[in-house]
Parts: structure tokens; C-alpha cells; sequence
């Protein structure tokens, strides 16, 4: 249930490519269900009135693309921002990794988007239309003609249930109201787990993370992973590219993944988003912000540009790596 | 009948500068430790990868400790209090995916602190030997 239309976007697209403000828009295109949106780069006018999509599946968070189209386009790249992802884009300006110059960023307000594969546990497959009514979602499915109407509060993505922040932190021109930063309750998922003993903490990983196939969607679509070069691709390490073939390469890939990012996750949720086999990776990363909150201070990635992380950062009066646990063990 | 006790298998990164100095002198002081003890040097303790730990691991490893000189002692001034912040978040992070935290440990051990490095190390094997083999982290394929 967006509250800006995707008129109002198209129109602003359209006229800021046709002034020469912008020479390429960033944006969500159709696919072939109204359900699955495209990362499109957009040239033409055409193209964008056809194609240029705005609806509750437009969950792509656009700031990683701005890395590798920046460099190659002449001109200004106009990119749709969620506030989510303005953090994102905040933090890939921190770490130089593509020219702000070059970027027409405009704020688009976001009132969460919809998870298919909540959408379709609930309707079955089939799906051929999806209409907004209301506080619903209206589905019209190939092979019945009756519609199934779903609240949409119900088929949330993951991270929008857990919504942090409506306020975009970065932007060039905002549409709609500046939102607030919103006091989530996005670690109790995290401290439920810490509440339990390390064989369930164990049982509870073996099962989530067993299902990794290693397609390194949550890798690709990170917008914290920029790295030319990935761990991952060394073809010396005997992990890439290859189904885990065992528990512990299922297990080193995602520790390592999410500690590649610590400190510099915004918490975007994309991981989660894209994983096909829906595994529940942001709560690693959490668990790394939770974490590095506790022990180093409140810090939020990408709040504003040129914040240092706090794993390339210290003071001379840190926790013992020991002290971790005890301080834990004597509060439980 | 004879049972076969469990040999744990430790691997200990220590700094060039100062705890390996330490293990030094341990050994030219006839201190006891155990030889489940394997000792990786390393430049700095900050040269420690969180990738070289999981390694150990996979590679057999039941625990694994770092050690590195005092806070404020590095020999390029900093390098260990990265390493603090650093396998902070880690530990707590392969505490959190239930591998138990007994496994992983850091200690400074300074050139001069041969004594606290026999102590140290008995103390870690023994807790390791306590817990038994490492399952958690294990990649069969790499067992001897
Ligand atoms: S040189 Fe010993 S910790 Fe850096």
C-alpha cells in the first residue's frame, strides 16, 4: 500500500530525462508477473512509460548498482531511494564507491513491501494479478475465479516488519513527507535466540542454514559486498561457486559473509529478501550489530557519510574477547 | 582393554613479538605444556584472519587461541587492539551459532611471561580435552 503513485514517479522521471537533468533512470521495471520487479536502467522515454514499475514488490534496494553504473554512463544516473536503502547508499559514499556527482537521488517514502513467498504460502501458486484494495491485497489467480484478499500487513518482507528507519538519510529531492526513525524492536528475534543453550542455538542454525544451496544471492545482492575480488571466487579456496558440501563449509560461508560486513551493514535486509531458500540471514548480521552496539556504542552504518566502522576503529579501554561471555553469563 | 582418550588438537597463533617469545621461553625455563599445542607464528596477532580460525577448524582443530602482546605493547603500536574488537564479534558470533565458546580463546602473553604461557596453555587444553572432540566445525573429509 504505497502512498505515492506510480504516476507521480513516472511523471518525474519523464521530465527529468527529457530536461537532460539525468541521462539514465535507475528503476523498477515489469517482469513478466506484477510480482517480479526488475532493476532496469532506463534511457529512453519510451521505455520508462511502458515498462517503469512503482508497486508493494519494488523490495530492490538500488544503491549497490550505482558502483558499476556510475563509471559507465555519461551524465547523471537518477536512482529511486526507500529510506532504507538511503543508508545503504550513505555508507558505499563513505567507503569511495562511486561519485556522488554523478547521481540524482531522489526519496521515495516506503510503507513496506510485500514478501512473494509469504504472499504465495498464503494463496498458492498461480498468481496472475495482485490489486491493492485497501488495507488488502486482492489476488486473482489463474485457475479460480473467485479473488483471495490478503492483508497486507500479513505478507510483509522480513525486514519491513521490523521497519528501523522512514526518515531518508540522503537524497537530492524527496517526494512525499520526511519520515521519522522509527524505534524497532528488530534484535528481539536475535536476543530469543541468545536466550537458548548453544545446542539449540545449534540445532536451530543446522536446520536454517542445511538449506543453502550457495547460489550467493545474499553475496550479490549485499550492498555492504562491493569487493572486485570476493573470497568466494578464489578458486584456490575449494569454496567457490559449489554447493556446501558439508556442514562446515555451510556454516564458514555465512559467518564469514556476515562478518565481512560487520560494522558496515545497514541492516537493508536484502540478504533475506533475495535468499531463495529463505533462510534468515539478517538475523547474523543483527546479531553483529547487536553486538557491536553493546560492546562499542550505539552505531548505525550509513546515518550519515563518513562515520568510521567500528571494526577499523578502537580505544585503548575495549572489552576482553573473554569478557563478552562472562558479562553475558552473569546477566542471564 | 584398552580406551582411547581423546588427543585434542590445539592450534595456538602467536605474535612474533611477543607471545612467541613467550613460548620461548617457556621452553628455555623447562616449563610443561602440553604437545596437543601446535604453534602458528604470526607477524602480528592482528594478522589473523577470521578465515584462518575456521580453517583450523575444518582442518581438525578442537580450539583455537590467539595470542598476542599486551594491549598498548604491539609492536606496530596497534595491531592488537584490532584484534580485540575483531574476534570479539567473532567469538560472539560462533557462540551465537552454538559452537561453544570454550573453543576459542585470546590471551596476551608478553616475551617476558614465559610462565603465563605454560599456565595459559595447560589450562586451555585442559578445558578443550574437557570438551571432547570439536563436531560442530568438523569437515570429515580433512580428518586424519
Ligand atoms: S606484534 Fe604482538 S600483537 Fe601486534
Amino acid at each position: 500500500m504505497q502512498k505515492i503513485t506510480q504516476d507521480k514517479l513516472l511523471e518525474k522521471a519523464v521530465s527529468l530525462l527529457s530536461n537532460g537533468t539525468v541521462s539514465a533512470v535507475l528503476g523498477w521495471s515489469k517482469g513478466e508477473f506484477s510480482y517480479d520487479v526488475t532493476p532496469k536502467m532506463f534511457k529512453t522515454e519510451d521505455d520508462l512509460k511502458e515498462n517503469f514499475i512503482w508497486n508493494d514488490f519494488c523490495g530492490v534496494n538500488f544503491s549497490k548498482y550505482l558502483v558499476s553504473k556510475t563509471d559507465r554512463f555519461e551524465g547523471k544516473i537518477l536512482v529511486f531511494l526507500k529510506p532504507c536503502d538511503t543508508y545503504s547508499f550513505n555508507q558505499l559514499l563513505t567507503e569511495h564507491r562511486f561519485d556522488r556527482e554523478k547521481v540524482y537521488a531522489i526519496g521515495v517514502p516506503c510503507e513496506g513491501m510485500v514478501d512473494v513467498s509469504k504472499l504465495k504460502a498464503k494463496t498458492g501458486e498461480g498468481i496472475s494479478e495482485i490489486k491493492e484494495d485497501g488495507e488488502n491485497l486482492k489476488v486473482t489467480k489463474i485457475y479460480e475465479d473467485n479473488q483471495v484478499a490478503v492483508p497486507f500487513k500479513d505478507v510483509l518482507l522480513e525486514r519491513c516488519i521490523n521497519c528501523k528507519s522512514k526518515k531518508h538519510v540522503a537524497y537530492d529531492e524527496l517526494m512525499g513527507d520526511e519520515g521519522e526513525v522509527i524505534d524497532s524492536n528488530r534484535f528481539d528475534e536475535v536476543a530469543k535466540l541468545e536466550a537458548l543453550t548453544p545446542d539449540e542455538r545449534f540445532a536451530f542454525w543446522q536446520n536454517e542454514l542445511s538449506r543453502c544451496i550457495r547460489c550467493n544471492a545474499c553475496r550479490d545482492a549485499c550492498p555492504a559486498c562491493t569487493c572486485e575480488k570476493c573470497v568466494f571466487d578464489n578458486p584456490a579456496s575449494g569454496v567457490e561457486n559449489k554447493a556446501p558440501a558439508n556442514s562446515f563449509e555451510e556454516k564458514m560461508f555465512h559467518i564469514i559473509r556476515a562478518y565481512h560486513v560487520a560494522g558496515r551493514c545497514t541492516d537493508c535486509g536484502e540478504c533475506s529478501r533475495v535468499c531463495p531458500q529463505n533462510i534468515p540471514l539478517h538475523l547474523l548480521n543483527r546479531k553483529f550489530i547487536k553486538d557491536i552496539n553493546e560492546f562499542y556504542g550505539e552505531y548505525q552504518a550509513g546515518a550519515e557519510v563518513g562515520s568510521r566502522a567500528p571494526l577499523v576503529d578502537y580505544t585503548t579501554e575495549d572489552l576482553e574477547p573473554g569478557e563478552v561471555f562472562d558479562r553475558r553469563d552473569t546477566d542471564a | 582393554m584398552q580406551v582411547n582418550e581423546h588427543k585434542p588438537l590445539i592450534v595456538a597463533f602467536c605474535c612474533n613479538w611477543c607471545s612467541y617469545a613467550g613460548a620461548d621461553l617457556a621452553g628455555n625455563n623447562r616449563l610443561n605444556y602440553p604437545a596437543d599445542v601446535k604453534i602458528i607464528r604470526v607477524p602480528c596477532s592482528c594478522r589473523v584472519n577470521p578465515m584462518f580460525i575456521l580453517r583450523a577448524f575444518q582442518r581438525g582443530a578442537d580450539g583455537v587461541i590467539i595470542c598476542g602482546c599486551h594491549p598498548g605493547d604491539c609492536h606496530y603500536t596497534s595491531g592488537n587492539y584490532y584484534t580485540r574488537r575483531r574476534m570479539a564479534a567473532l567469538f560472539s558470533m560462533l557462540d551465537f551459532l552454538g559452537i561453544e565458546k570454550e573453543r576459542t580463546r585470546v590471551e596476551w602473553v608478553s616475551a617476558a611471561e614465559g610462565a603465563k604461557f605454560a599456565a595459559t596453555m595447560n589450562d586451555f587444553v585442559e578445558k578443550v580435552t574437557a570438551l571432547g572432540e570439536n563436531k560442530r566445525l568438523e569437515d570429515l573429509r580433512c580428518k586424519r
